[in-house]
């Protein structure tokens, strides 16, 4: 009943138009992974730049993955830190 | 000599309309007075011949001009329903292999000296096919329906064409069908365009006069009743480089004749 309320009203939530995007949403994520490999090569060069204003990492042991799981994409890093800046500088200072 | 535009039509998925699209394209820019020249590219699946209603004209065809037996201009067929109309049909009994991306290549610089726009009509898929497609065009267009599938397949092919410097592809949304879109049952044009990022051509929606049409060898693009014709029009107007709005989308159907019967329009 309530459903056919939903379709009478044009409401979207749980109708299939927003299933579908959000699926296609979620499969583009992992389809585009596979068509940029230099992306991930890239953040991480970006990630190394931003970091070490505030502290002092170990670069190369420095690991960007994204973990996906069923439902999720999650970008996971692992940056073995060497020790924080006294004094730390921002873009803006 | 005339530089023209060659245009591939793709879409990585197949049935969503390439060919349709090809056809309609080619009578509208011809029938507004450009000199156009259709390629049919899918090698072993012809039916860019059939769905024009050129297939008993067919002689030679797109690999006896690129192995050297015939030169190009004998292999044309002319549309003599449109002054300006040419087709140069695949080969039925060959495979993709039959041609390279050089030799389309090749074929797409000679053509595109003699007429305004060359288009490509690309077979499904991401293999060899698409490849020679893609090879001799300078601009493409991307059809999709609103489908998750055919997003997907959309979005692949996108990169791709990217990849091989066809920068900027414009959509177009075939099939669209308003009424399922307001009642939440199928993805919209800005649903389509946020994820894909991308131009949009235009939209054409579902309609049977596409089928009736292509029944008859005809192109819907000059049946003035049909909203279909009236969507591909306005996108080979806008090829053309004219600035044509989006036609509306919500009109036809039940709610456009009530209407029309209430006298609202
Ligand atoms: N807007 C439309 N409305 C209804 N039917 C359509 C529409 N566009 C295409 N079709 C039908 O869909 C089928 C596949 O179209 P086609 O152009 O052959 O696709 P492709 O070349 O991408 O494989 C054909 O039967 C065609 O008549
Ligand atoms: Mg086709």
């Amino acid at each position: 009943m309530l459903d056919f309320l939903n379709r009478i009203f044009g409401r979207e939530s749980n109708q299939s138009r927003s299933v579908a995007k959000e699926r296609l949403r979620l499969v583009l994520v992992h389809d585009r992974i596979g068509v940029s490999p230099q992306l991930l090569q890239s953040l991480k060069a970006d990630l190394i730049q931003v970091i070490t204003n505030y502290m002092e990492i170990d670069e190369d042991a420095l690991e960007v993955t994204l973990d996906s799981s069923e439902n999720q994409v999650a970008l996971v890093a692992n940056i073995p830190v060497r020790r924080m800046k006294r004094k730390f500088q921002t873009e803006s200072a | 000599m005339l530089m023209g535009e060659v245009i591939v039509v793709t879409s990585g998925k197949g049935g969503v309309g390439k060919t349709t699209t090809t056809a309609n394209l080619g009578a509208g820019l011809a029938s507004l007075g450009s000199r156009v020249c259709l390629i049919d590219a899918d090698i072993g699946l012809r039916n860019l011949d059939v769905v024009m209603g050129l297939e008993n004209r067919i002689v030679y065809d797109l690999v006896d001009v690129t192995s050297g037996n015939c030169p190009f201009r004998k292999a044309l067929i002319k549309d003599k329903r449109f002054e300006n109309l040419y087709l140069l049909p695949a080969a039925q009994t060959k495979d993709k292999t039959a041609v390279s991306p050089d030799q389309m290549r090749a074929l797409c610089q000679e053509i595109k000296n003699e007429y305004d726009y060359v288009i490509v009509d690309c077979p499904a898929g991401i293999e060899q096919g698409f490849r020679n497609a893609i090879a001799g065009a300078n601009q493409a267009v991307v059809v999709t329906t609103p489908e998750v599938s055919a997003v997907r397949d959309a979005d692949r092919i996108i990169g791709l064409l990217e990849k091989e410097d066809l920068r900027e592809p414009k959509l177009i949304v075939n099939r669209y069908r308003y009424h399922m879109v307001r009642h939440g049952d199928m993805m919209s044009i800005d649903d389509i365009i946020e994820i894909l990022a991308i131009d949009l051509l235009g939209v054409v929606p579902e309609d049977e006069m596409v089928v009736v049409s292509t029944n008859r060898g005809e192109m819907v693009v000059t049946n003035n009743q049909s909203r279909s014709g009236q969507a591909y029009r306005n996108i080979v107007r806008r090829i053309k480089g004219e600035n044509v709005p989006m036609m509306d989308l919500e009109e036809g159907g039940f709610m456009r004749k009530l209407r029309r019967m209430i006298g609202l329009k």
